[in-house]
């Protein structure tokens, strides 16, 4: 089984990358299951958020949070301050961060993890004129773990949001998939062992 | 699974499932009013009626109060009516649910459970439906998103049997089964229509032959009055295993009827819970099993009508049985635990050691399970089970 | 009898209820004084008081002697009286 733990804020569309990337791997073939943290009142715009997504081959019975992800997103980097982002990432782990700083920038010490940034704001901006960044994240989260493929992806964004803003957070998510495959030996996205 | 009977499987959220099911069940009536974790189901319901996809009579109303009563006025009209709620919106519906039950009235409401004020708190438990335990309405407690859609299909055919004719409510946890997304399947409207006879009500509030509800009655009638909700309650309990049973011919999936048992035939320790941490505690079972400890989990589908008699059976080779409360009864304890030891006593059955957990949506994890065991085996071999319910990981610091 | 299912009984079973024998006081009518303008049969709680053809007649099969009729008349054409061999 694969855990994913999605760290946002209250509009960023958290909540919703966690349920897109059930979406599509249940599209895919395998068992899925996403779901929100809205402690603290919760549903409130720019109050910390946390997202949760488990994959695996076979059905899922856990219905609990996930305390020891194997994946990490984090939409904004102002959260490090807020929240233990790291709280029980496996060894070995994966983090995508939305920024265009890299890890080394963002003050994140090297441990046993991959630390990925990525600029999912920056192509936000670009293809959907707005800082809505969730499906450019999506993208990225994508090519470099290789666990999606586009297509199931694709799906996911038409069914949660058909009609235009569902093509146009498709092409942010595509921009954003080649941006970080050609780069993913380098350029802006940056590895740390 | 029966696949002509499949509509569609797809991930999907949990109250949208429920919203979708509702549609093919297809009620008369169905009365509004928003409460989160619930209010998606009614958004979702919303959508289908002003889309033209499903002809129900759409009430939004001002209350939670008035929403139980608009779906009382409907059930007396012999309609099948239907509405959802949560929290201090079920605690407001309280009046006419007792209402509702002692008129032999079955309208359907959803549960999403969700805390208790004070302090305000979205998350899960279940103080809210538990604190109506007392009124006759049905209330089964569901595991999943599957087995709330199916079970939502099952308790109409209960609730509308005319040896039954009671309210009822499917209790399903807020967040962890409302707003996840899980793999569901959904059932086509007809296959849904055939399993489900049209409401036949035995009384029927109609101008051209009136009649008297809510007449008073004195003490020469009113315990007989009260023991026929009583006695109905519990004879609905073989309308629950019955209609379970039809709901596997028909459409493929059982979740057991009144109890569900896992592991239980050999088991030295029995876990006994209610709701989606079923699910987590079957994940923690099978590390336990793999370990060669004998756990077992009895989960409770049926709160109302309570399933005393399958309980004593299925306990019956225990040495401890282990409830796991997600409510109290202040001064009393977990809810469950002491209703569990009541159907026990004097029957020569387990030993009961009940614990409150999971309050206000304080997560529930395998880890939690293992330690839980760790600390009952403990308290078995030492022979020192406190009578009292134990709060588990009680931060007394905060005290 | 057997119990009804809920409590759901026949309607307008309470018409048979003859609540004039709780009275203590009966309301008597000075035809001359009352003009049938109706206010005694619009406050009347028990619907216990009929104008027919400007007339005011007290159904006592209902009238529970409440006063109220006597209280609302404008023209002071109602007084309560002891109902012989029922009060005292």
């Amino acid at each position: 089984m694969v855990e994913i733990r999605v760290h946002g804020r209250g509009g960023q569309g958290s909540v919703v990358t966690a349920e897109l990337l059930a979406i599509a791997a249940f599209r895919a073939g395998k068992f899925s299951q996403a779901f929100p943290y809205l402690g603290g009142g919760g549903e409130r715009r720019g109050a910390p958020v946390q997202a949760f997504c488990r994959i695996d081959n076979k059905p899922i019975q856990l219905k609990c949070q996930i305390k020891q992800p194997d994946y990490l997103i984090v939409q904004d980097v102002s959260l490090f301050d807020v929240v233990d982002i790291f709280q029980g990432l496996k060894k070995g782990g994966f983090v995508l961060v939305n920024s265009a700083n890299g890890p080394r920038e963002l003050g994140i010490q090297a441990q046993d993890f991959r630390v990925y940034n990525f600029p999912a704001t920056e192509v936000a901006l670009e293809t959907l004129k707005r800082p809505v960044m969730n499906t450019a994240m999506i993208g990225a989260f994508a090519a470099l773990t290789g666990m999606f493929d586009l297509e199931s992806l694709k799906y996911a964004v038409g069914r949660k949001f058909p009609g235009e803003i569902g093509l146009s957070n498709v092409a942010a998510m595509e921009k954003a998939f080649r941006l970080a495959k050609g780069s993913s030996s380098g350029g802006s996205v940056t590895g740390e062992a | 699974m029966n696949p002509e009977a499949i509509k569609s499987k797809e991930i999907m959220q949990g109250s949208a499932a429920i919203a979708e099911t509702i549609k093919a069940i297809a009620p008369g009536v169905i009365a509004v009013y928003p409460i989160t974790p619930q209010t998606h189901i009614l958004e979702h319901l919303a959508r289908l009626v002003a889309d033209g996809q499903l002809k129900s009579k759409y009430i939004t109303v001002e209350s939670e109060f008035s929403a139980a009563s608009v779906i009382f006025g409907a059930a007396s009209a012999g309609v099948r009516s239907y509405t959802a709620s949560a929290s201090q919106g079920l605690l407001l519906m309280t009046e006419v649910i007792f209402n509702m039950a002692g008129t032999r009235l079955p309208a359907v409401i959803t549960a999403v459970n969700r805390s208790l004020s004070p302090p305000i708190n979205i998350q899960v438990d279940h103080q809210d439906t538990m604190t109506l335990r007392d009124s006759g309405i049905i209330q089964i407690y569901v595991e999943s998103i599957q087995e709330a859609v199916d079970t939502h299909i099952q308790i109409f055919k209960i609730a509308e049997d005319r040896e039954v004719l009671l309210p009822a409510m499917v209790c399903m946890d807020g967040w962890i089964l409302s707003h996840a997304y899980e793999p569901v399947t959904l059932w086509r409207d007809e296959a849904v229509q055939e399993f489900l006879p049209p409401f036949d009500p035995v009384f029927q509030v109609d101008p051209k032959n009136p009649l008297t509800y809510g007449a008073l009655t004195d003490d020469d009638k009113i315990t007989e009055f009260k023991y026929m909700v009583h006695d109905a309650l519990i004879r609905s309990k073989e309308k629950i295993k019955k209609v379970a049973g039809e709901f596997r011919d028909a459409f493929g999936n059982y979740y057991g009827d009144v109890i569900e048992k896992t592991y239980t035939e050999d088991a030295e320790l029995i876990l006994i819970a209610m709701g989606s941490m079923a699910g987590t505690i079957k994940a923690a079972l099978e590390k336990l099993r793999a370990q060669g400890k004998r756990v077992g989990l009895i989960k409770i589908r049926s709160f109302r009508p309570f399933p005393d008699q399958e309980l004593r059976t299925a306990l019956a080779g225990a040495k401890a049985a282990v409830v796991l409360d997600r409510s109290f009864s202040c001064s009393s304890g977990g809810i469950l635990g002491g209703e569990i030891k009541a159907c026990l006593y004097g029957q020569g059955g387990p030993q009961v050691i009940n614990y409150a957990l999971g309050i206000g949506g304080r997560e529930i994890y395998p880890e939690t399970v293992l330690e839980i065991v760790n600390q009952s085996e403990r308290l078995v071999e030492s022979g020192k089970i406190p009578p009292e319910t134990i709060f588990y990981n009680l931060n007394r610091e905060l005290l | 009898m057997k119990l009804n299912l809920g409590g759901v009984t026949e309607a307008g079973r309470s018409k048979q209820n003859r609540t004039g024998n709780w009275r203590y006081f009966l309301p008597v009518v000075d035809q001359k004084r009352c003009n049938g303008c109706g206010t005694c049969e619009l406050f009347c709680p028990d619907s216990a008081i009929e104008i027919n053809n400007k007339l005011c007649l007290i159904n006592t099969f209902y009238c529970k002697g409440c006063g109220i009729c006597a209280r609302e008349c404008p023209r002071s054409a109602i007084t309560m009286q002891v109902e012989r061999g029922v009060a005292v």
